[in-house]
């Protein structure tokens, strides 16, 4: 597949070619190199001012987007909800203004209403990477999560079989599926989504996936099984009853994994519920790549800050051995 | 950036004299430092890296001793990272010797501005401090912007700042090796 190396926001996958998606997953691979050195540092991003506006708690995707941008050289800063303006009734528009005004380069916005980072890209002139907008997209987790399983499967396009991954869980809720169900139909995946019937989105079929009501139908066969969080603030409502049912309705547990290819990946893009979407032996057995992902999220979000940095400029390609 | 287009086309080696320039710098390597010991080549993208393969093997057929080799992309550490000016790919950074204590030779097809170089000096320190780094290459063409200069030259090129010297090699999908001159 031919790299396409401009990337102008990093805004959800849904607009991105796959050629876009391609080349981001092959810098990744050498960013991920200059985080196995002893120095894990190069200066390419000198004087580049990267802002991380969470508006939404996250530590694991704000700490990773930082550490990104230190390894890069770039000078950061972090407004989180509660430290910032937002509380004094401040709109997130006249936030992002004043942010603005200090003139950073990126923005990498984390925001409970969908949509909000389309909005700023249009508002402001920073690029714009979403790490998560409400139900909408999560983009840099997909990419890791790609990311992680062409390590260990191989690329994701042009096979002879197409990669099966099955999705599980509150699809309807989740953003990073959402995003992981554009990243690989565009790569070309075989798409198994499961879950209970409230939280499977309707028409989701239309995105090229095929849905189930039962888990083990969903994990049969597959190469990648990815457990989604359980927000335990639904549960009790209409949606579910309690975590016991769930578990036992669409839990991860060693029965139902041996449905899936016996080297299948298990993911979770974290934090986990331990006991209720998937069981400990198995988020903690062999076959799990859940710290993995983690570490390859700084890799990823390096590649993504490199990119949007040079402003719709093409970057130099990647050399694919 | 537009380029004039070149009307005059000069080769200065061909895939013949390249191999005889290589010889020659073999030798100097070899005089410089005796059966090549405590020493590394390293190679600079793109062409720097098979440049160093050819004197890799050159050296361990004379000295029947491994000399170990790395290679290196410079692109992360260039001073115009960001400007646009395309890089022609990232490829990648290897070392597989301990950099630390190391005598360096970095290998690199034409020395020009010397940002390149400078850049590649940065990259190499990341990596450990090591005892000595030299500089080797094949063509050195003048209009140095940096206080840079080659321990081992191949050759001097006279050129003027509107010129290019291009060395390709059948190892970087070029049909022959050949180092050529061209002139507006």
């Amino acid at each position: 597949m031919e790299q396409d190396a401009t990337l102008e926001h990093l805004l959800g996958l849904r607009h991105l070619t796959p050629g876009q998606i391609r080349n981001i997953l092959d810098h990744a691979k050498r960013f991920k190199a200059i985080n196995e050195r002893k120095i894990k540092k190069v200066p390419t991003l000198r004087g580049t001012t990267v802002v991380n506006f969470f508006v939404e708690p996250s530590t694991r995707t704000r700490t990773s987007f930082e550490i990104a941008a230190k390894r890069l050289s770039a000078d950061t800063l972090s407004f989180s909800a509660s430290s910032s303006s937002f509380v004094k009734g401040e709109t997130l528009l006249d936030t992002a203004r004043n942010i603005e005004a200090m003139q950073p380069e990126i923005l990498v916005l984390r925001h409970k209403a969908s949509g909000a980072p389309h909005m700023l890209s249009r508002a402001i002139d920073a690029a714009i990477v979403n790490a998560g907008d409400g139900y909408h997209e999560h983009p840099t987790q997909a990419l890791l999560d790609m990311f992680t399983m062409e390590e260990h499967k191989g690329p994701i396009s042009n096979r002879d079989v197409p990669l099966k991954v099955a999705i599980v869980g509150d699809i309807a809720h989740s953003r990073v599926a959402r995003s992981n169900i554009h990243g690989l139909t565009k790569l070309g995946a075989d798409l198994h989504l499961a879950g209970p019937a409230t939280m499977l989105p309707t028409a989701v079929e239309s995105l090229g996936v095929t849905v189930h009501y039962s888990v083990e139908d969903a994990l049969k066969d597959a190469d990648v099984v990815m457990m989604l969080r359980i927000q335990k603030e639904r549960m009790g409502t209409d949606l579910f009853p309690n975590d016991r049912e769930y578990a036992r309705m669409f839990g991860l547990d060693k029965k139902r994994l041996q449905l899936a290819k016996p080297d299948a990946l298990v993911m979770h893009p974290g934090p986990i519920n331990r006991g209720i979407e998937i069981q400990p032996d198995i988020a903690d057995g062999p076959q799990s790549v859940i710290l993995e992902q983690v570490t390859n999220g700084v890799a990823v979000r390096m590649a993504v800050l490199y990119l949007v940095s040079h402003r719709g400029r093409p970057a130099a390609p990647v050399e694919v051995q | 950036m537009s380029q004039a287009p070149f009307s005059i086309e000069t080769t200065i080696a061909d895939s013949q004299k390249v191999d005889a320039i290589l010889d020659r710098l073999a030798d100097e390597i070899l005089a410089a430092h005796p059966k090549c010991e405590g020493i590394a080549l390293v190679g600079i993208y793109t062409a720097g890296v098979p440049l160093s393969q050819r004197l890799q093997q050159r050296l361990e057929a004379k000295t029947g001793t491994s000399v170990p080799m790395g290679m290196i992309d410079i692109t992360l550490y260039r001073d115009d990272a960001l400007d646009g000016l395309p890089s022609p790919v990232v490829g990648e950074t290897r070392f597989d010797f301990p950099v630390e204590g190391t005598q360096i030779i970095l290998v690199d097809d034409v020395l020009y501005t010397g940002r390149t170089v400078r850049a590649a000096l940065d990259a190499v320190v990341d990596f450990g401090r090591p005892k000595v780094i030299k500089l080797l290459v094949l063509a050195d063409r003048g209009h140095r912007e940096f206080p840079i200069e080659a321990n081992f030259v191949g050759v001097r090129v006279e050129t003027s700042k509107r010129d290019s010297v291009k060395l390709s090699l059948p190892e970087i999908g070029n049909e022959t090796a050949c180092l050529k001159h061209f002139q507006p």
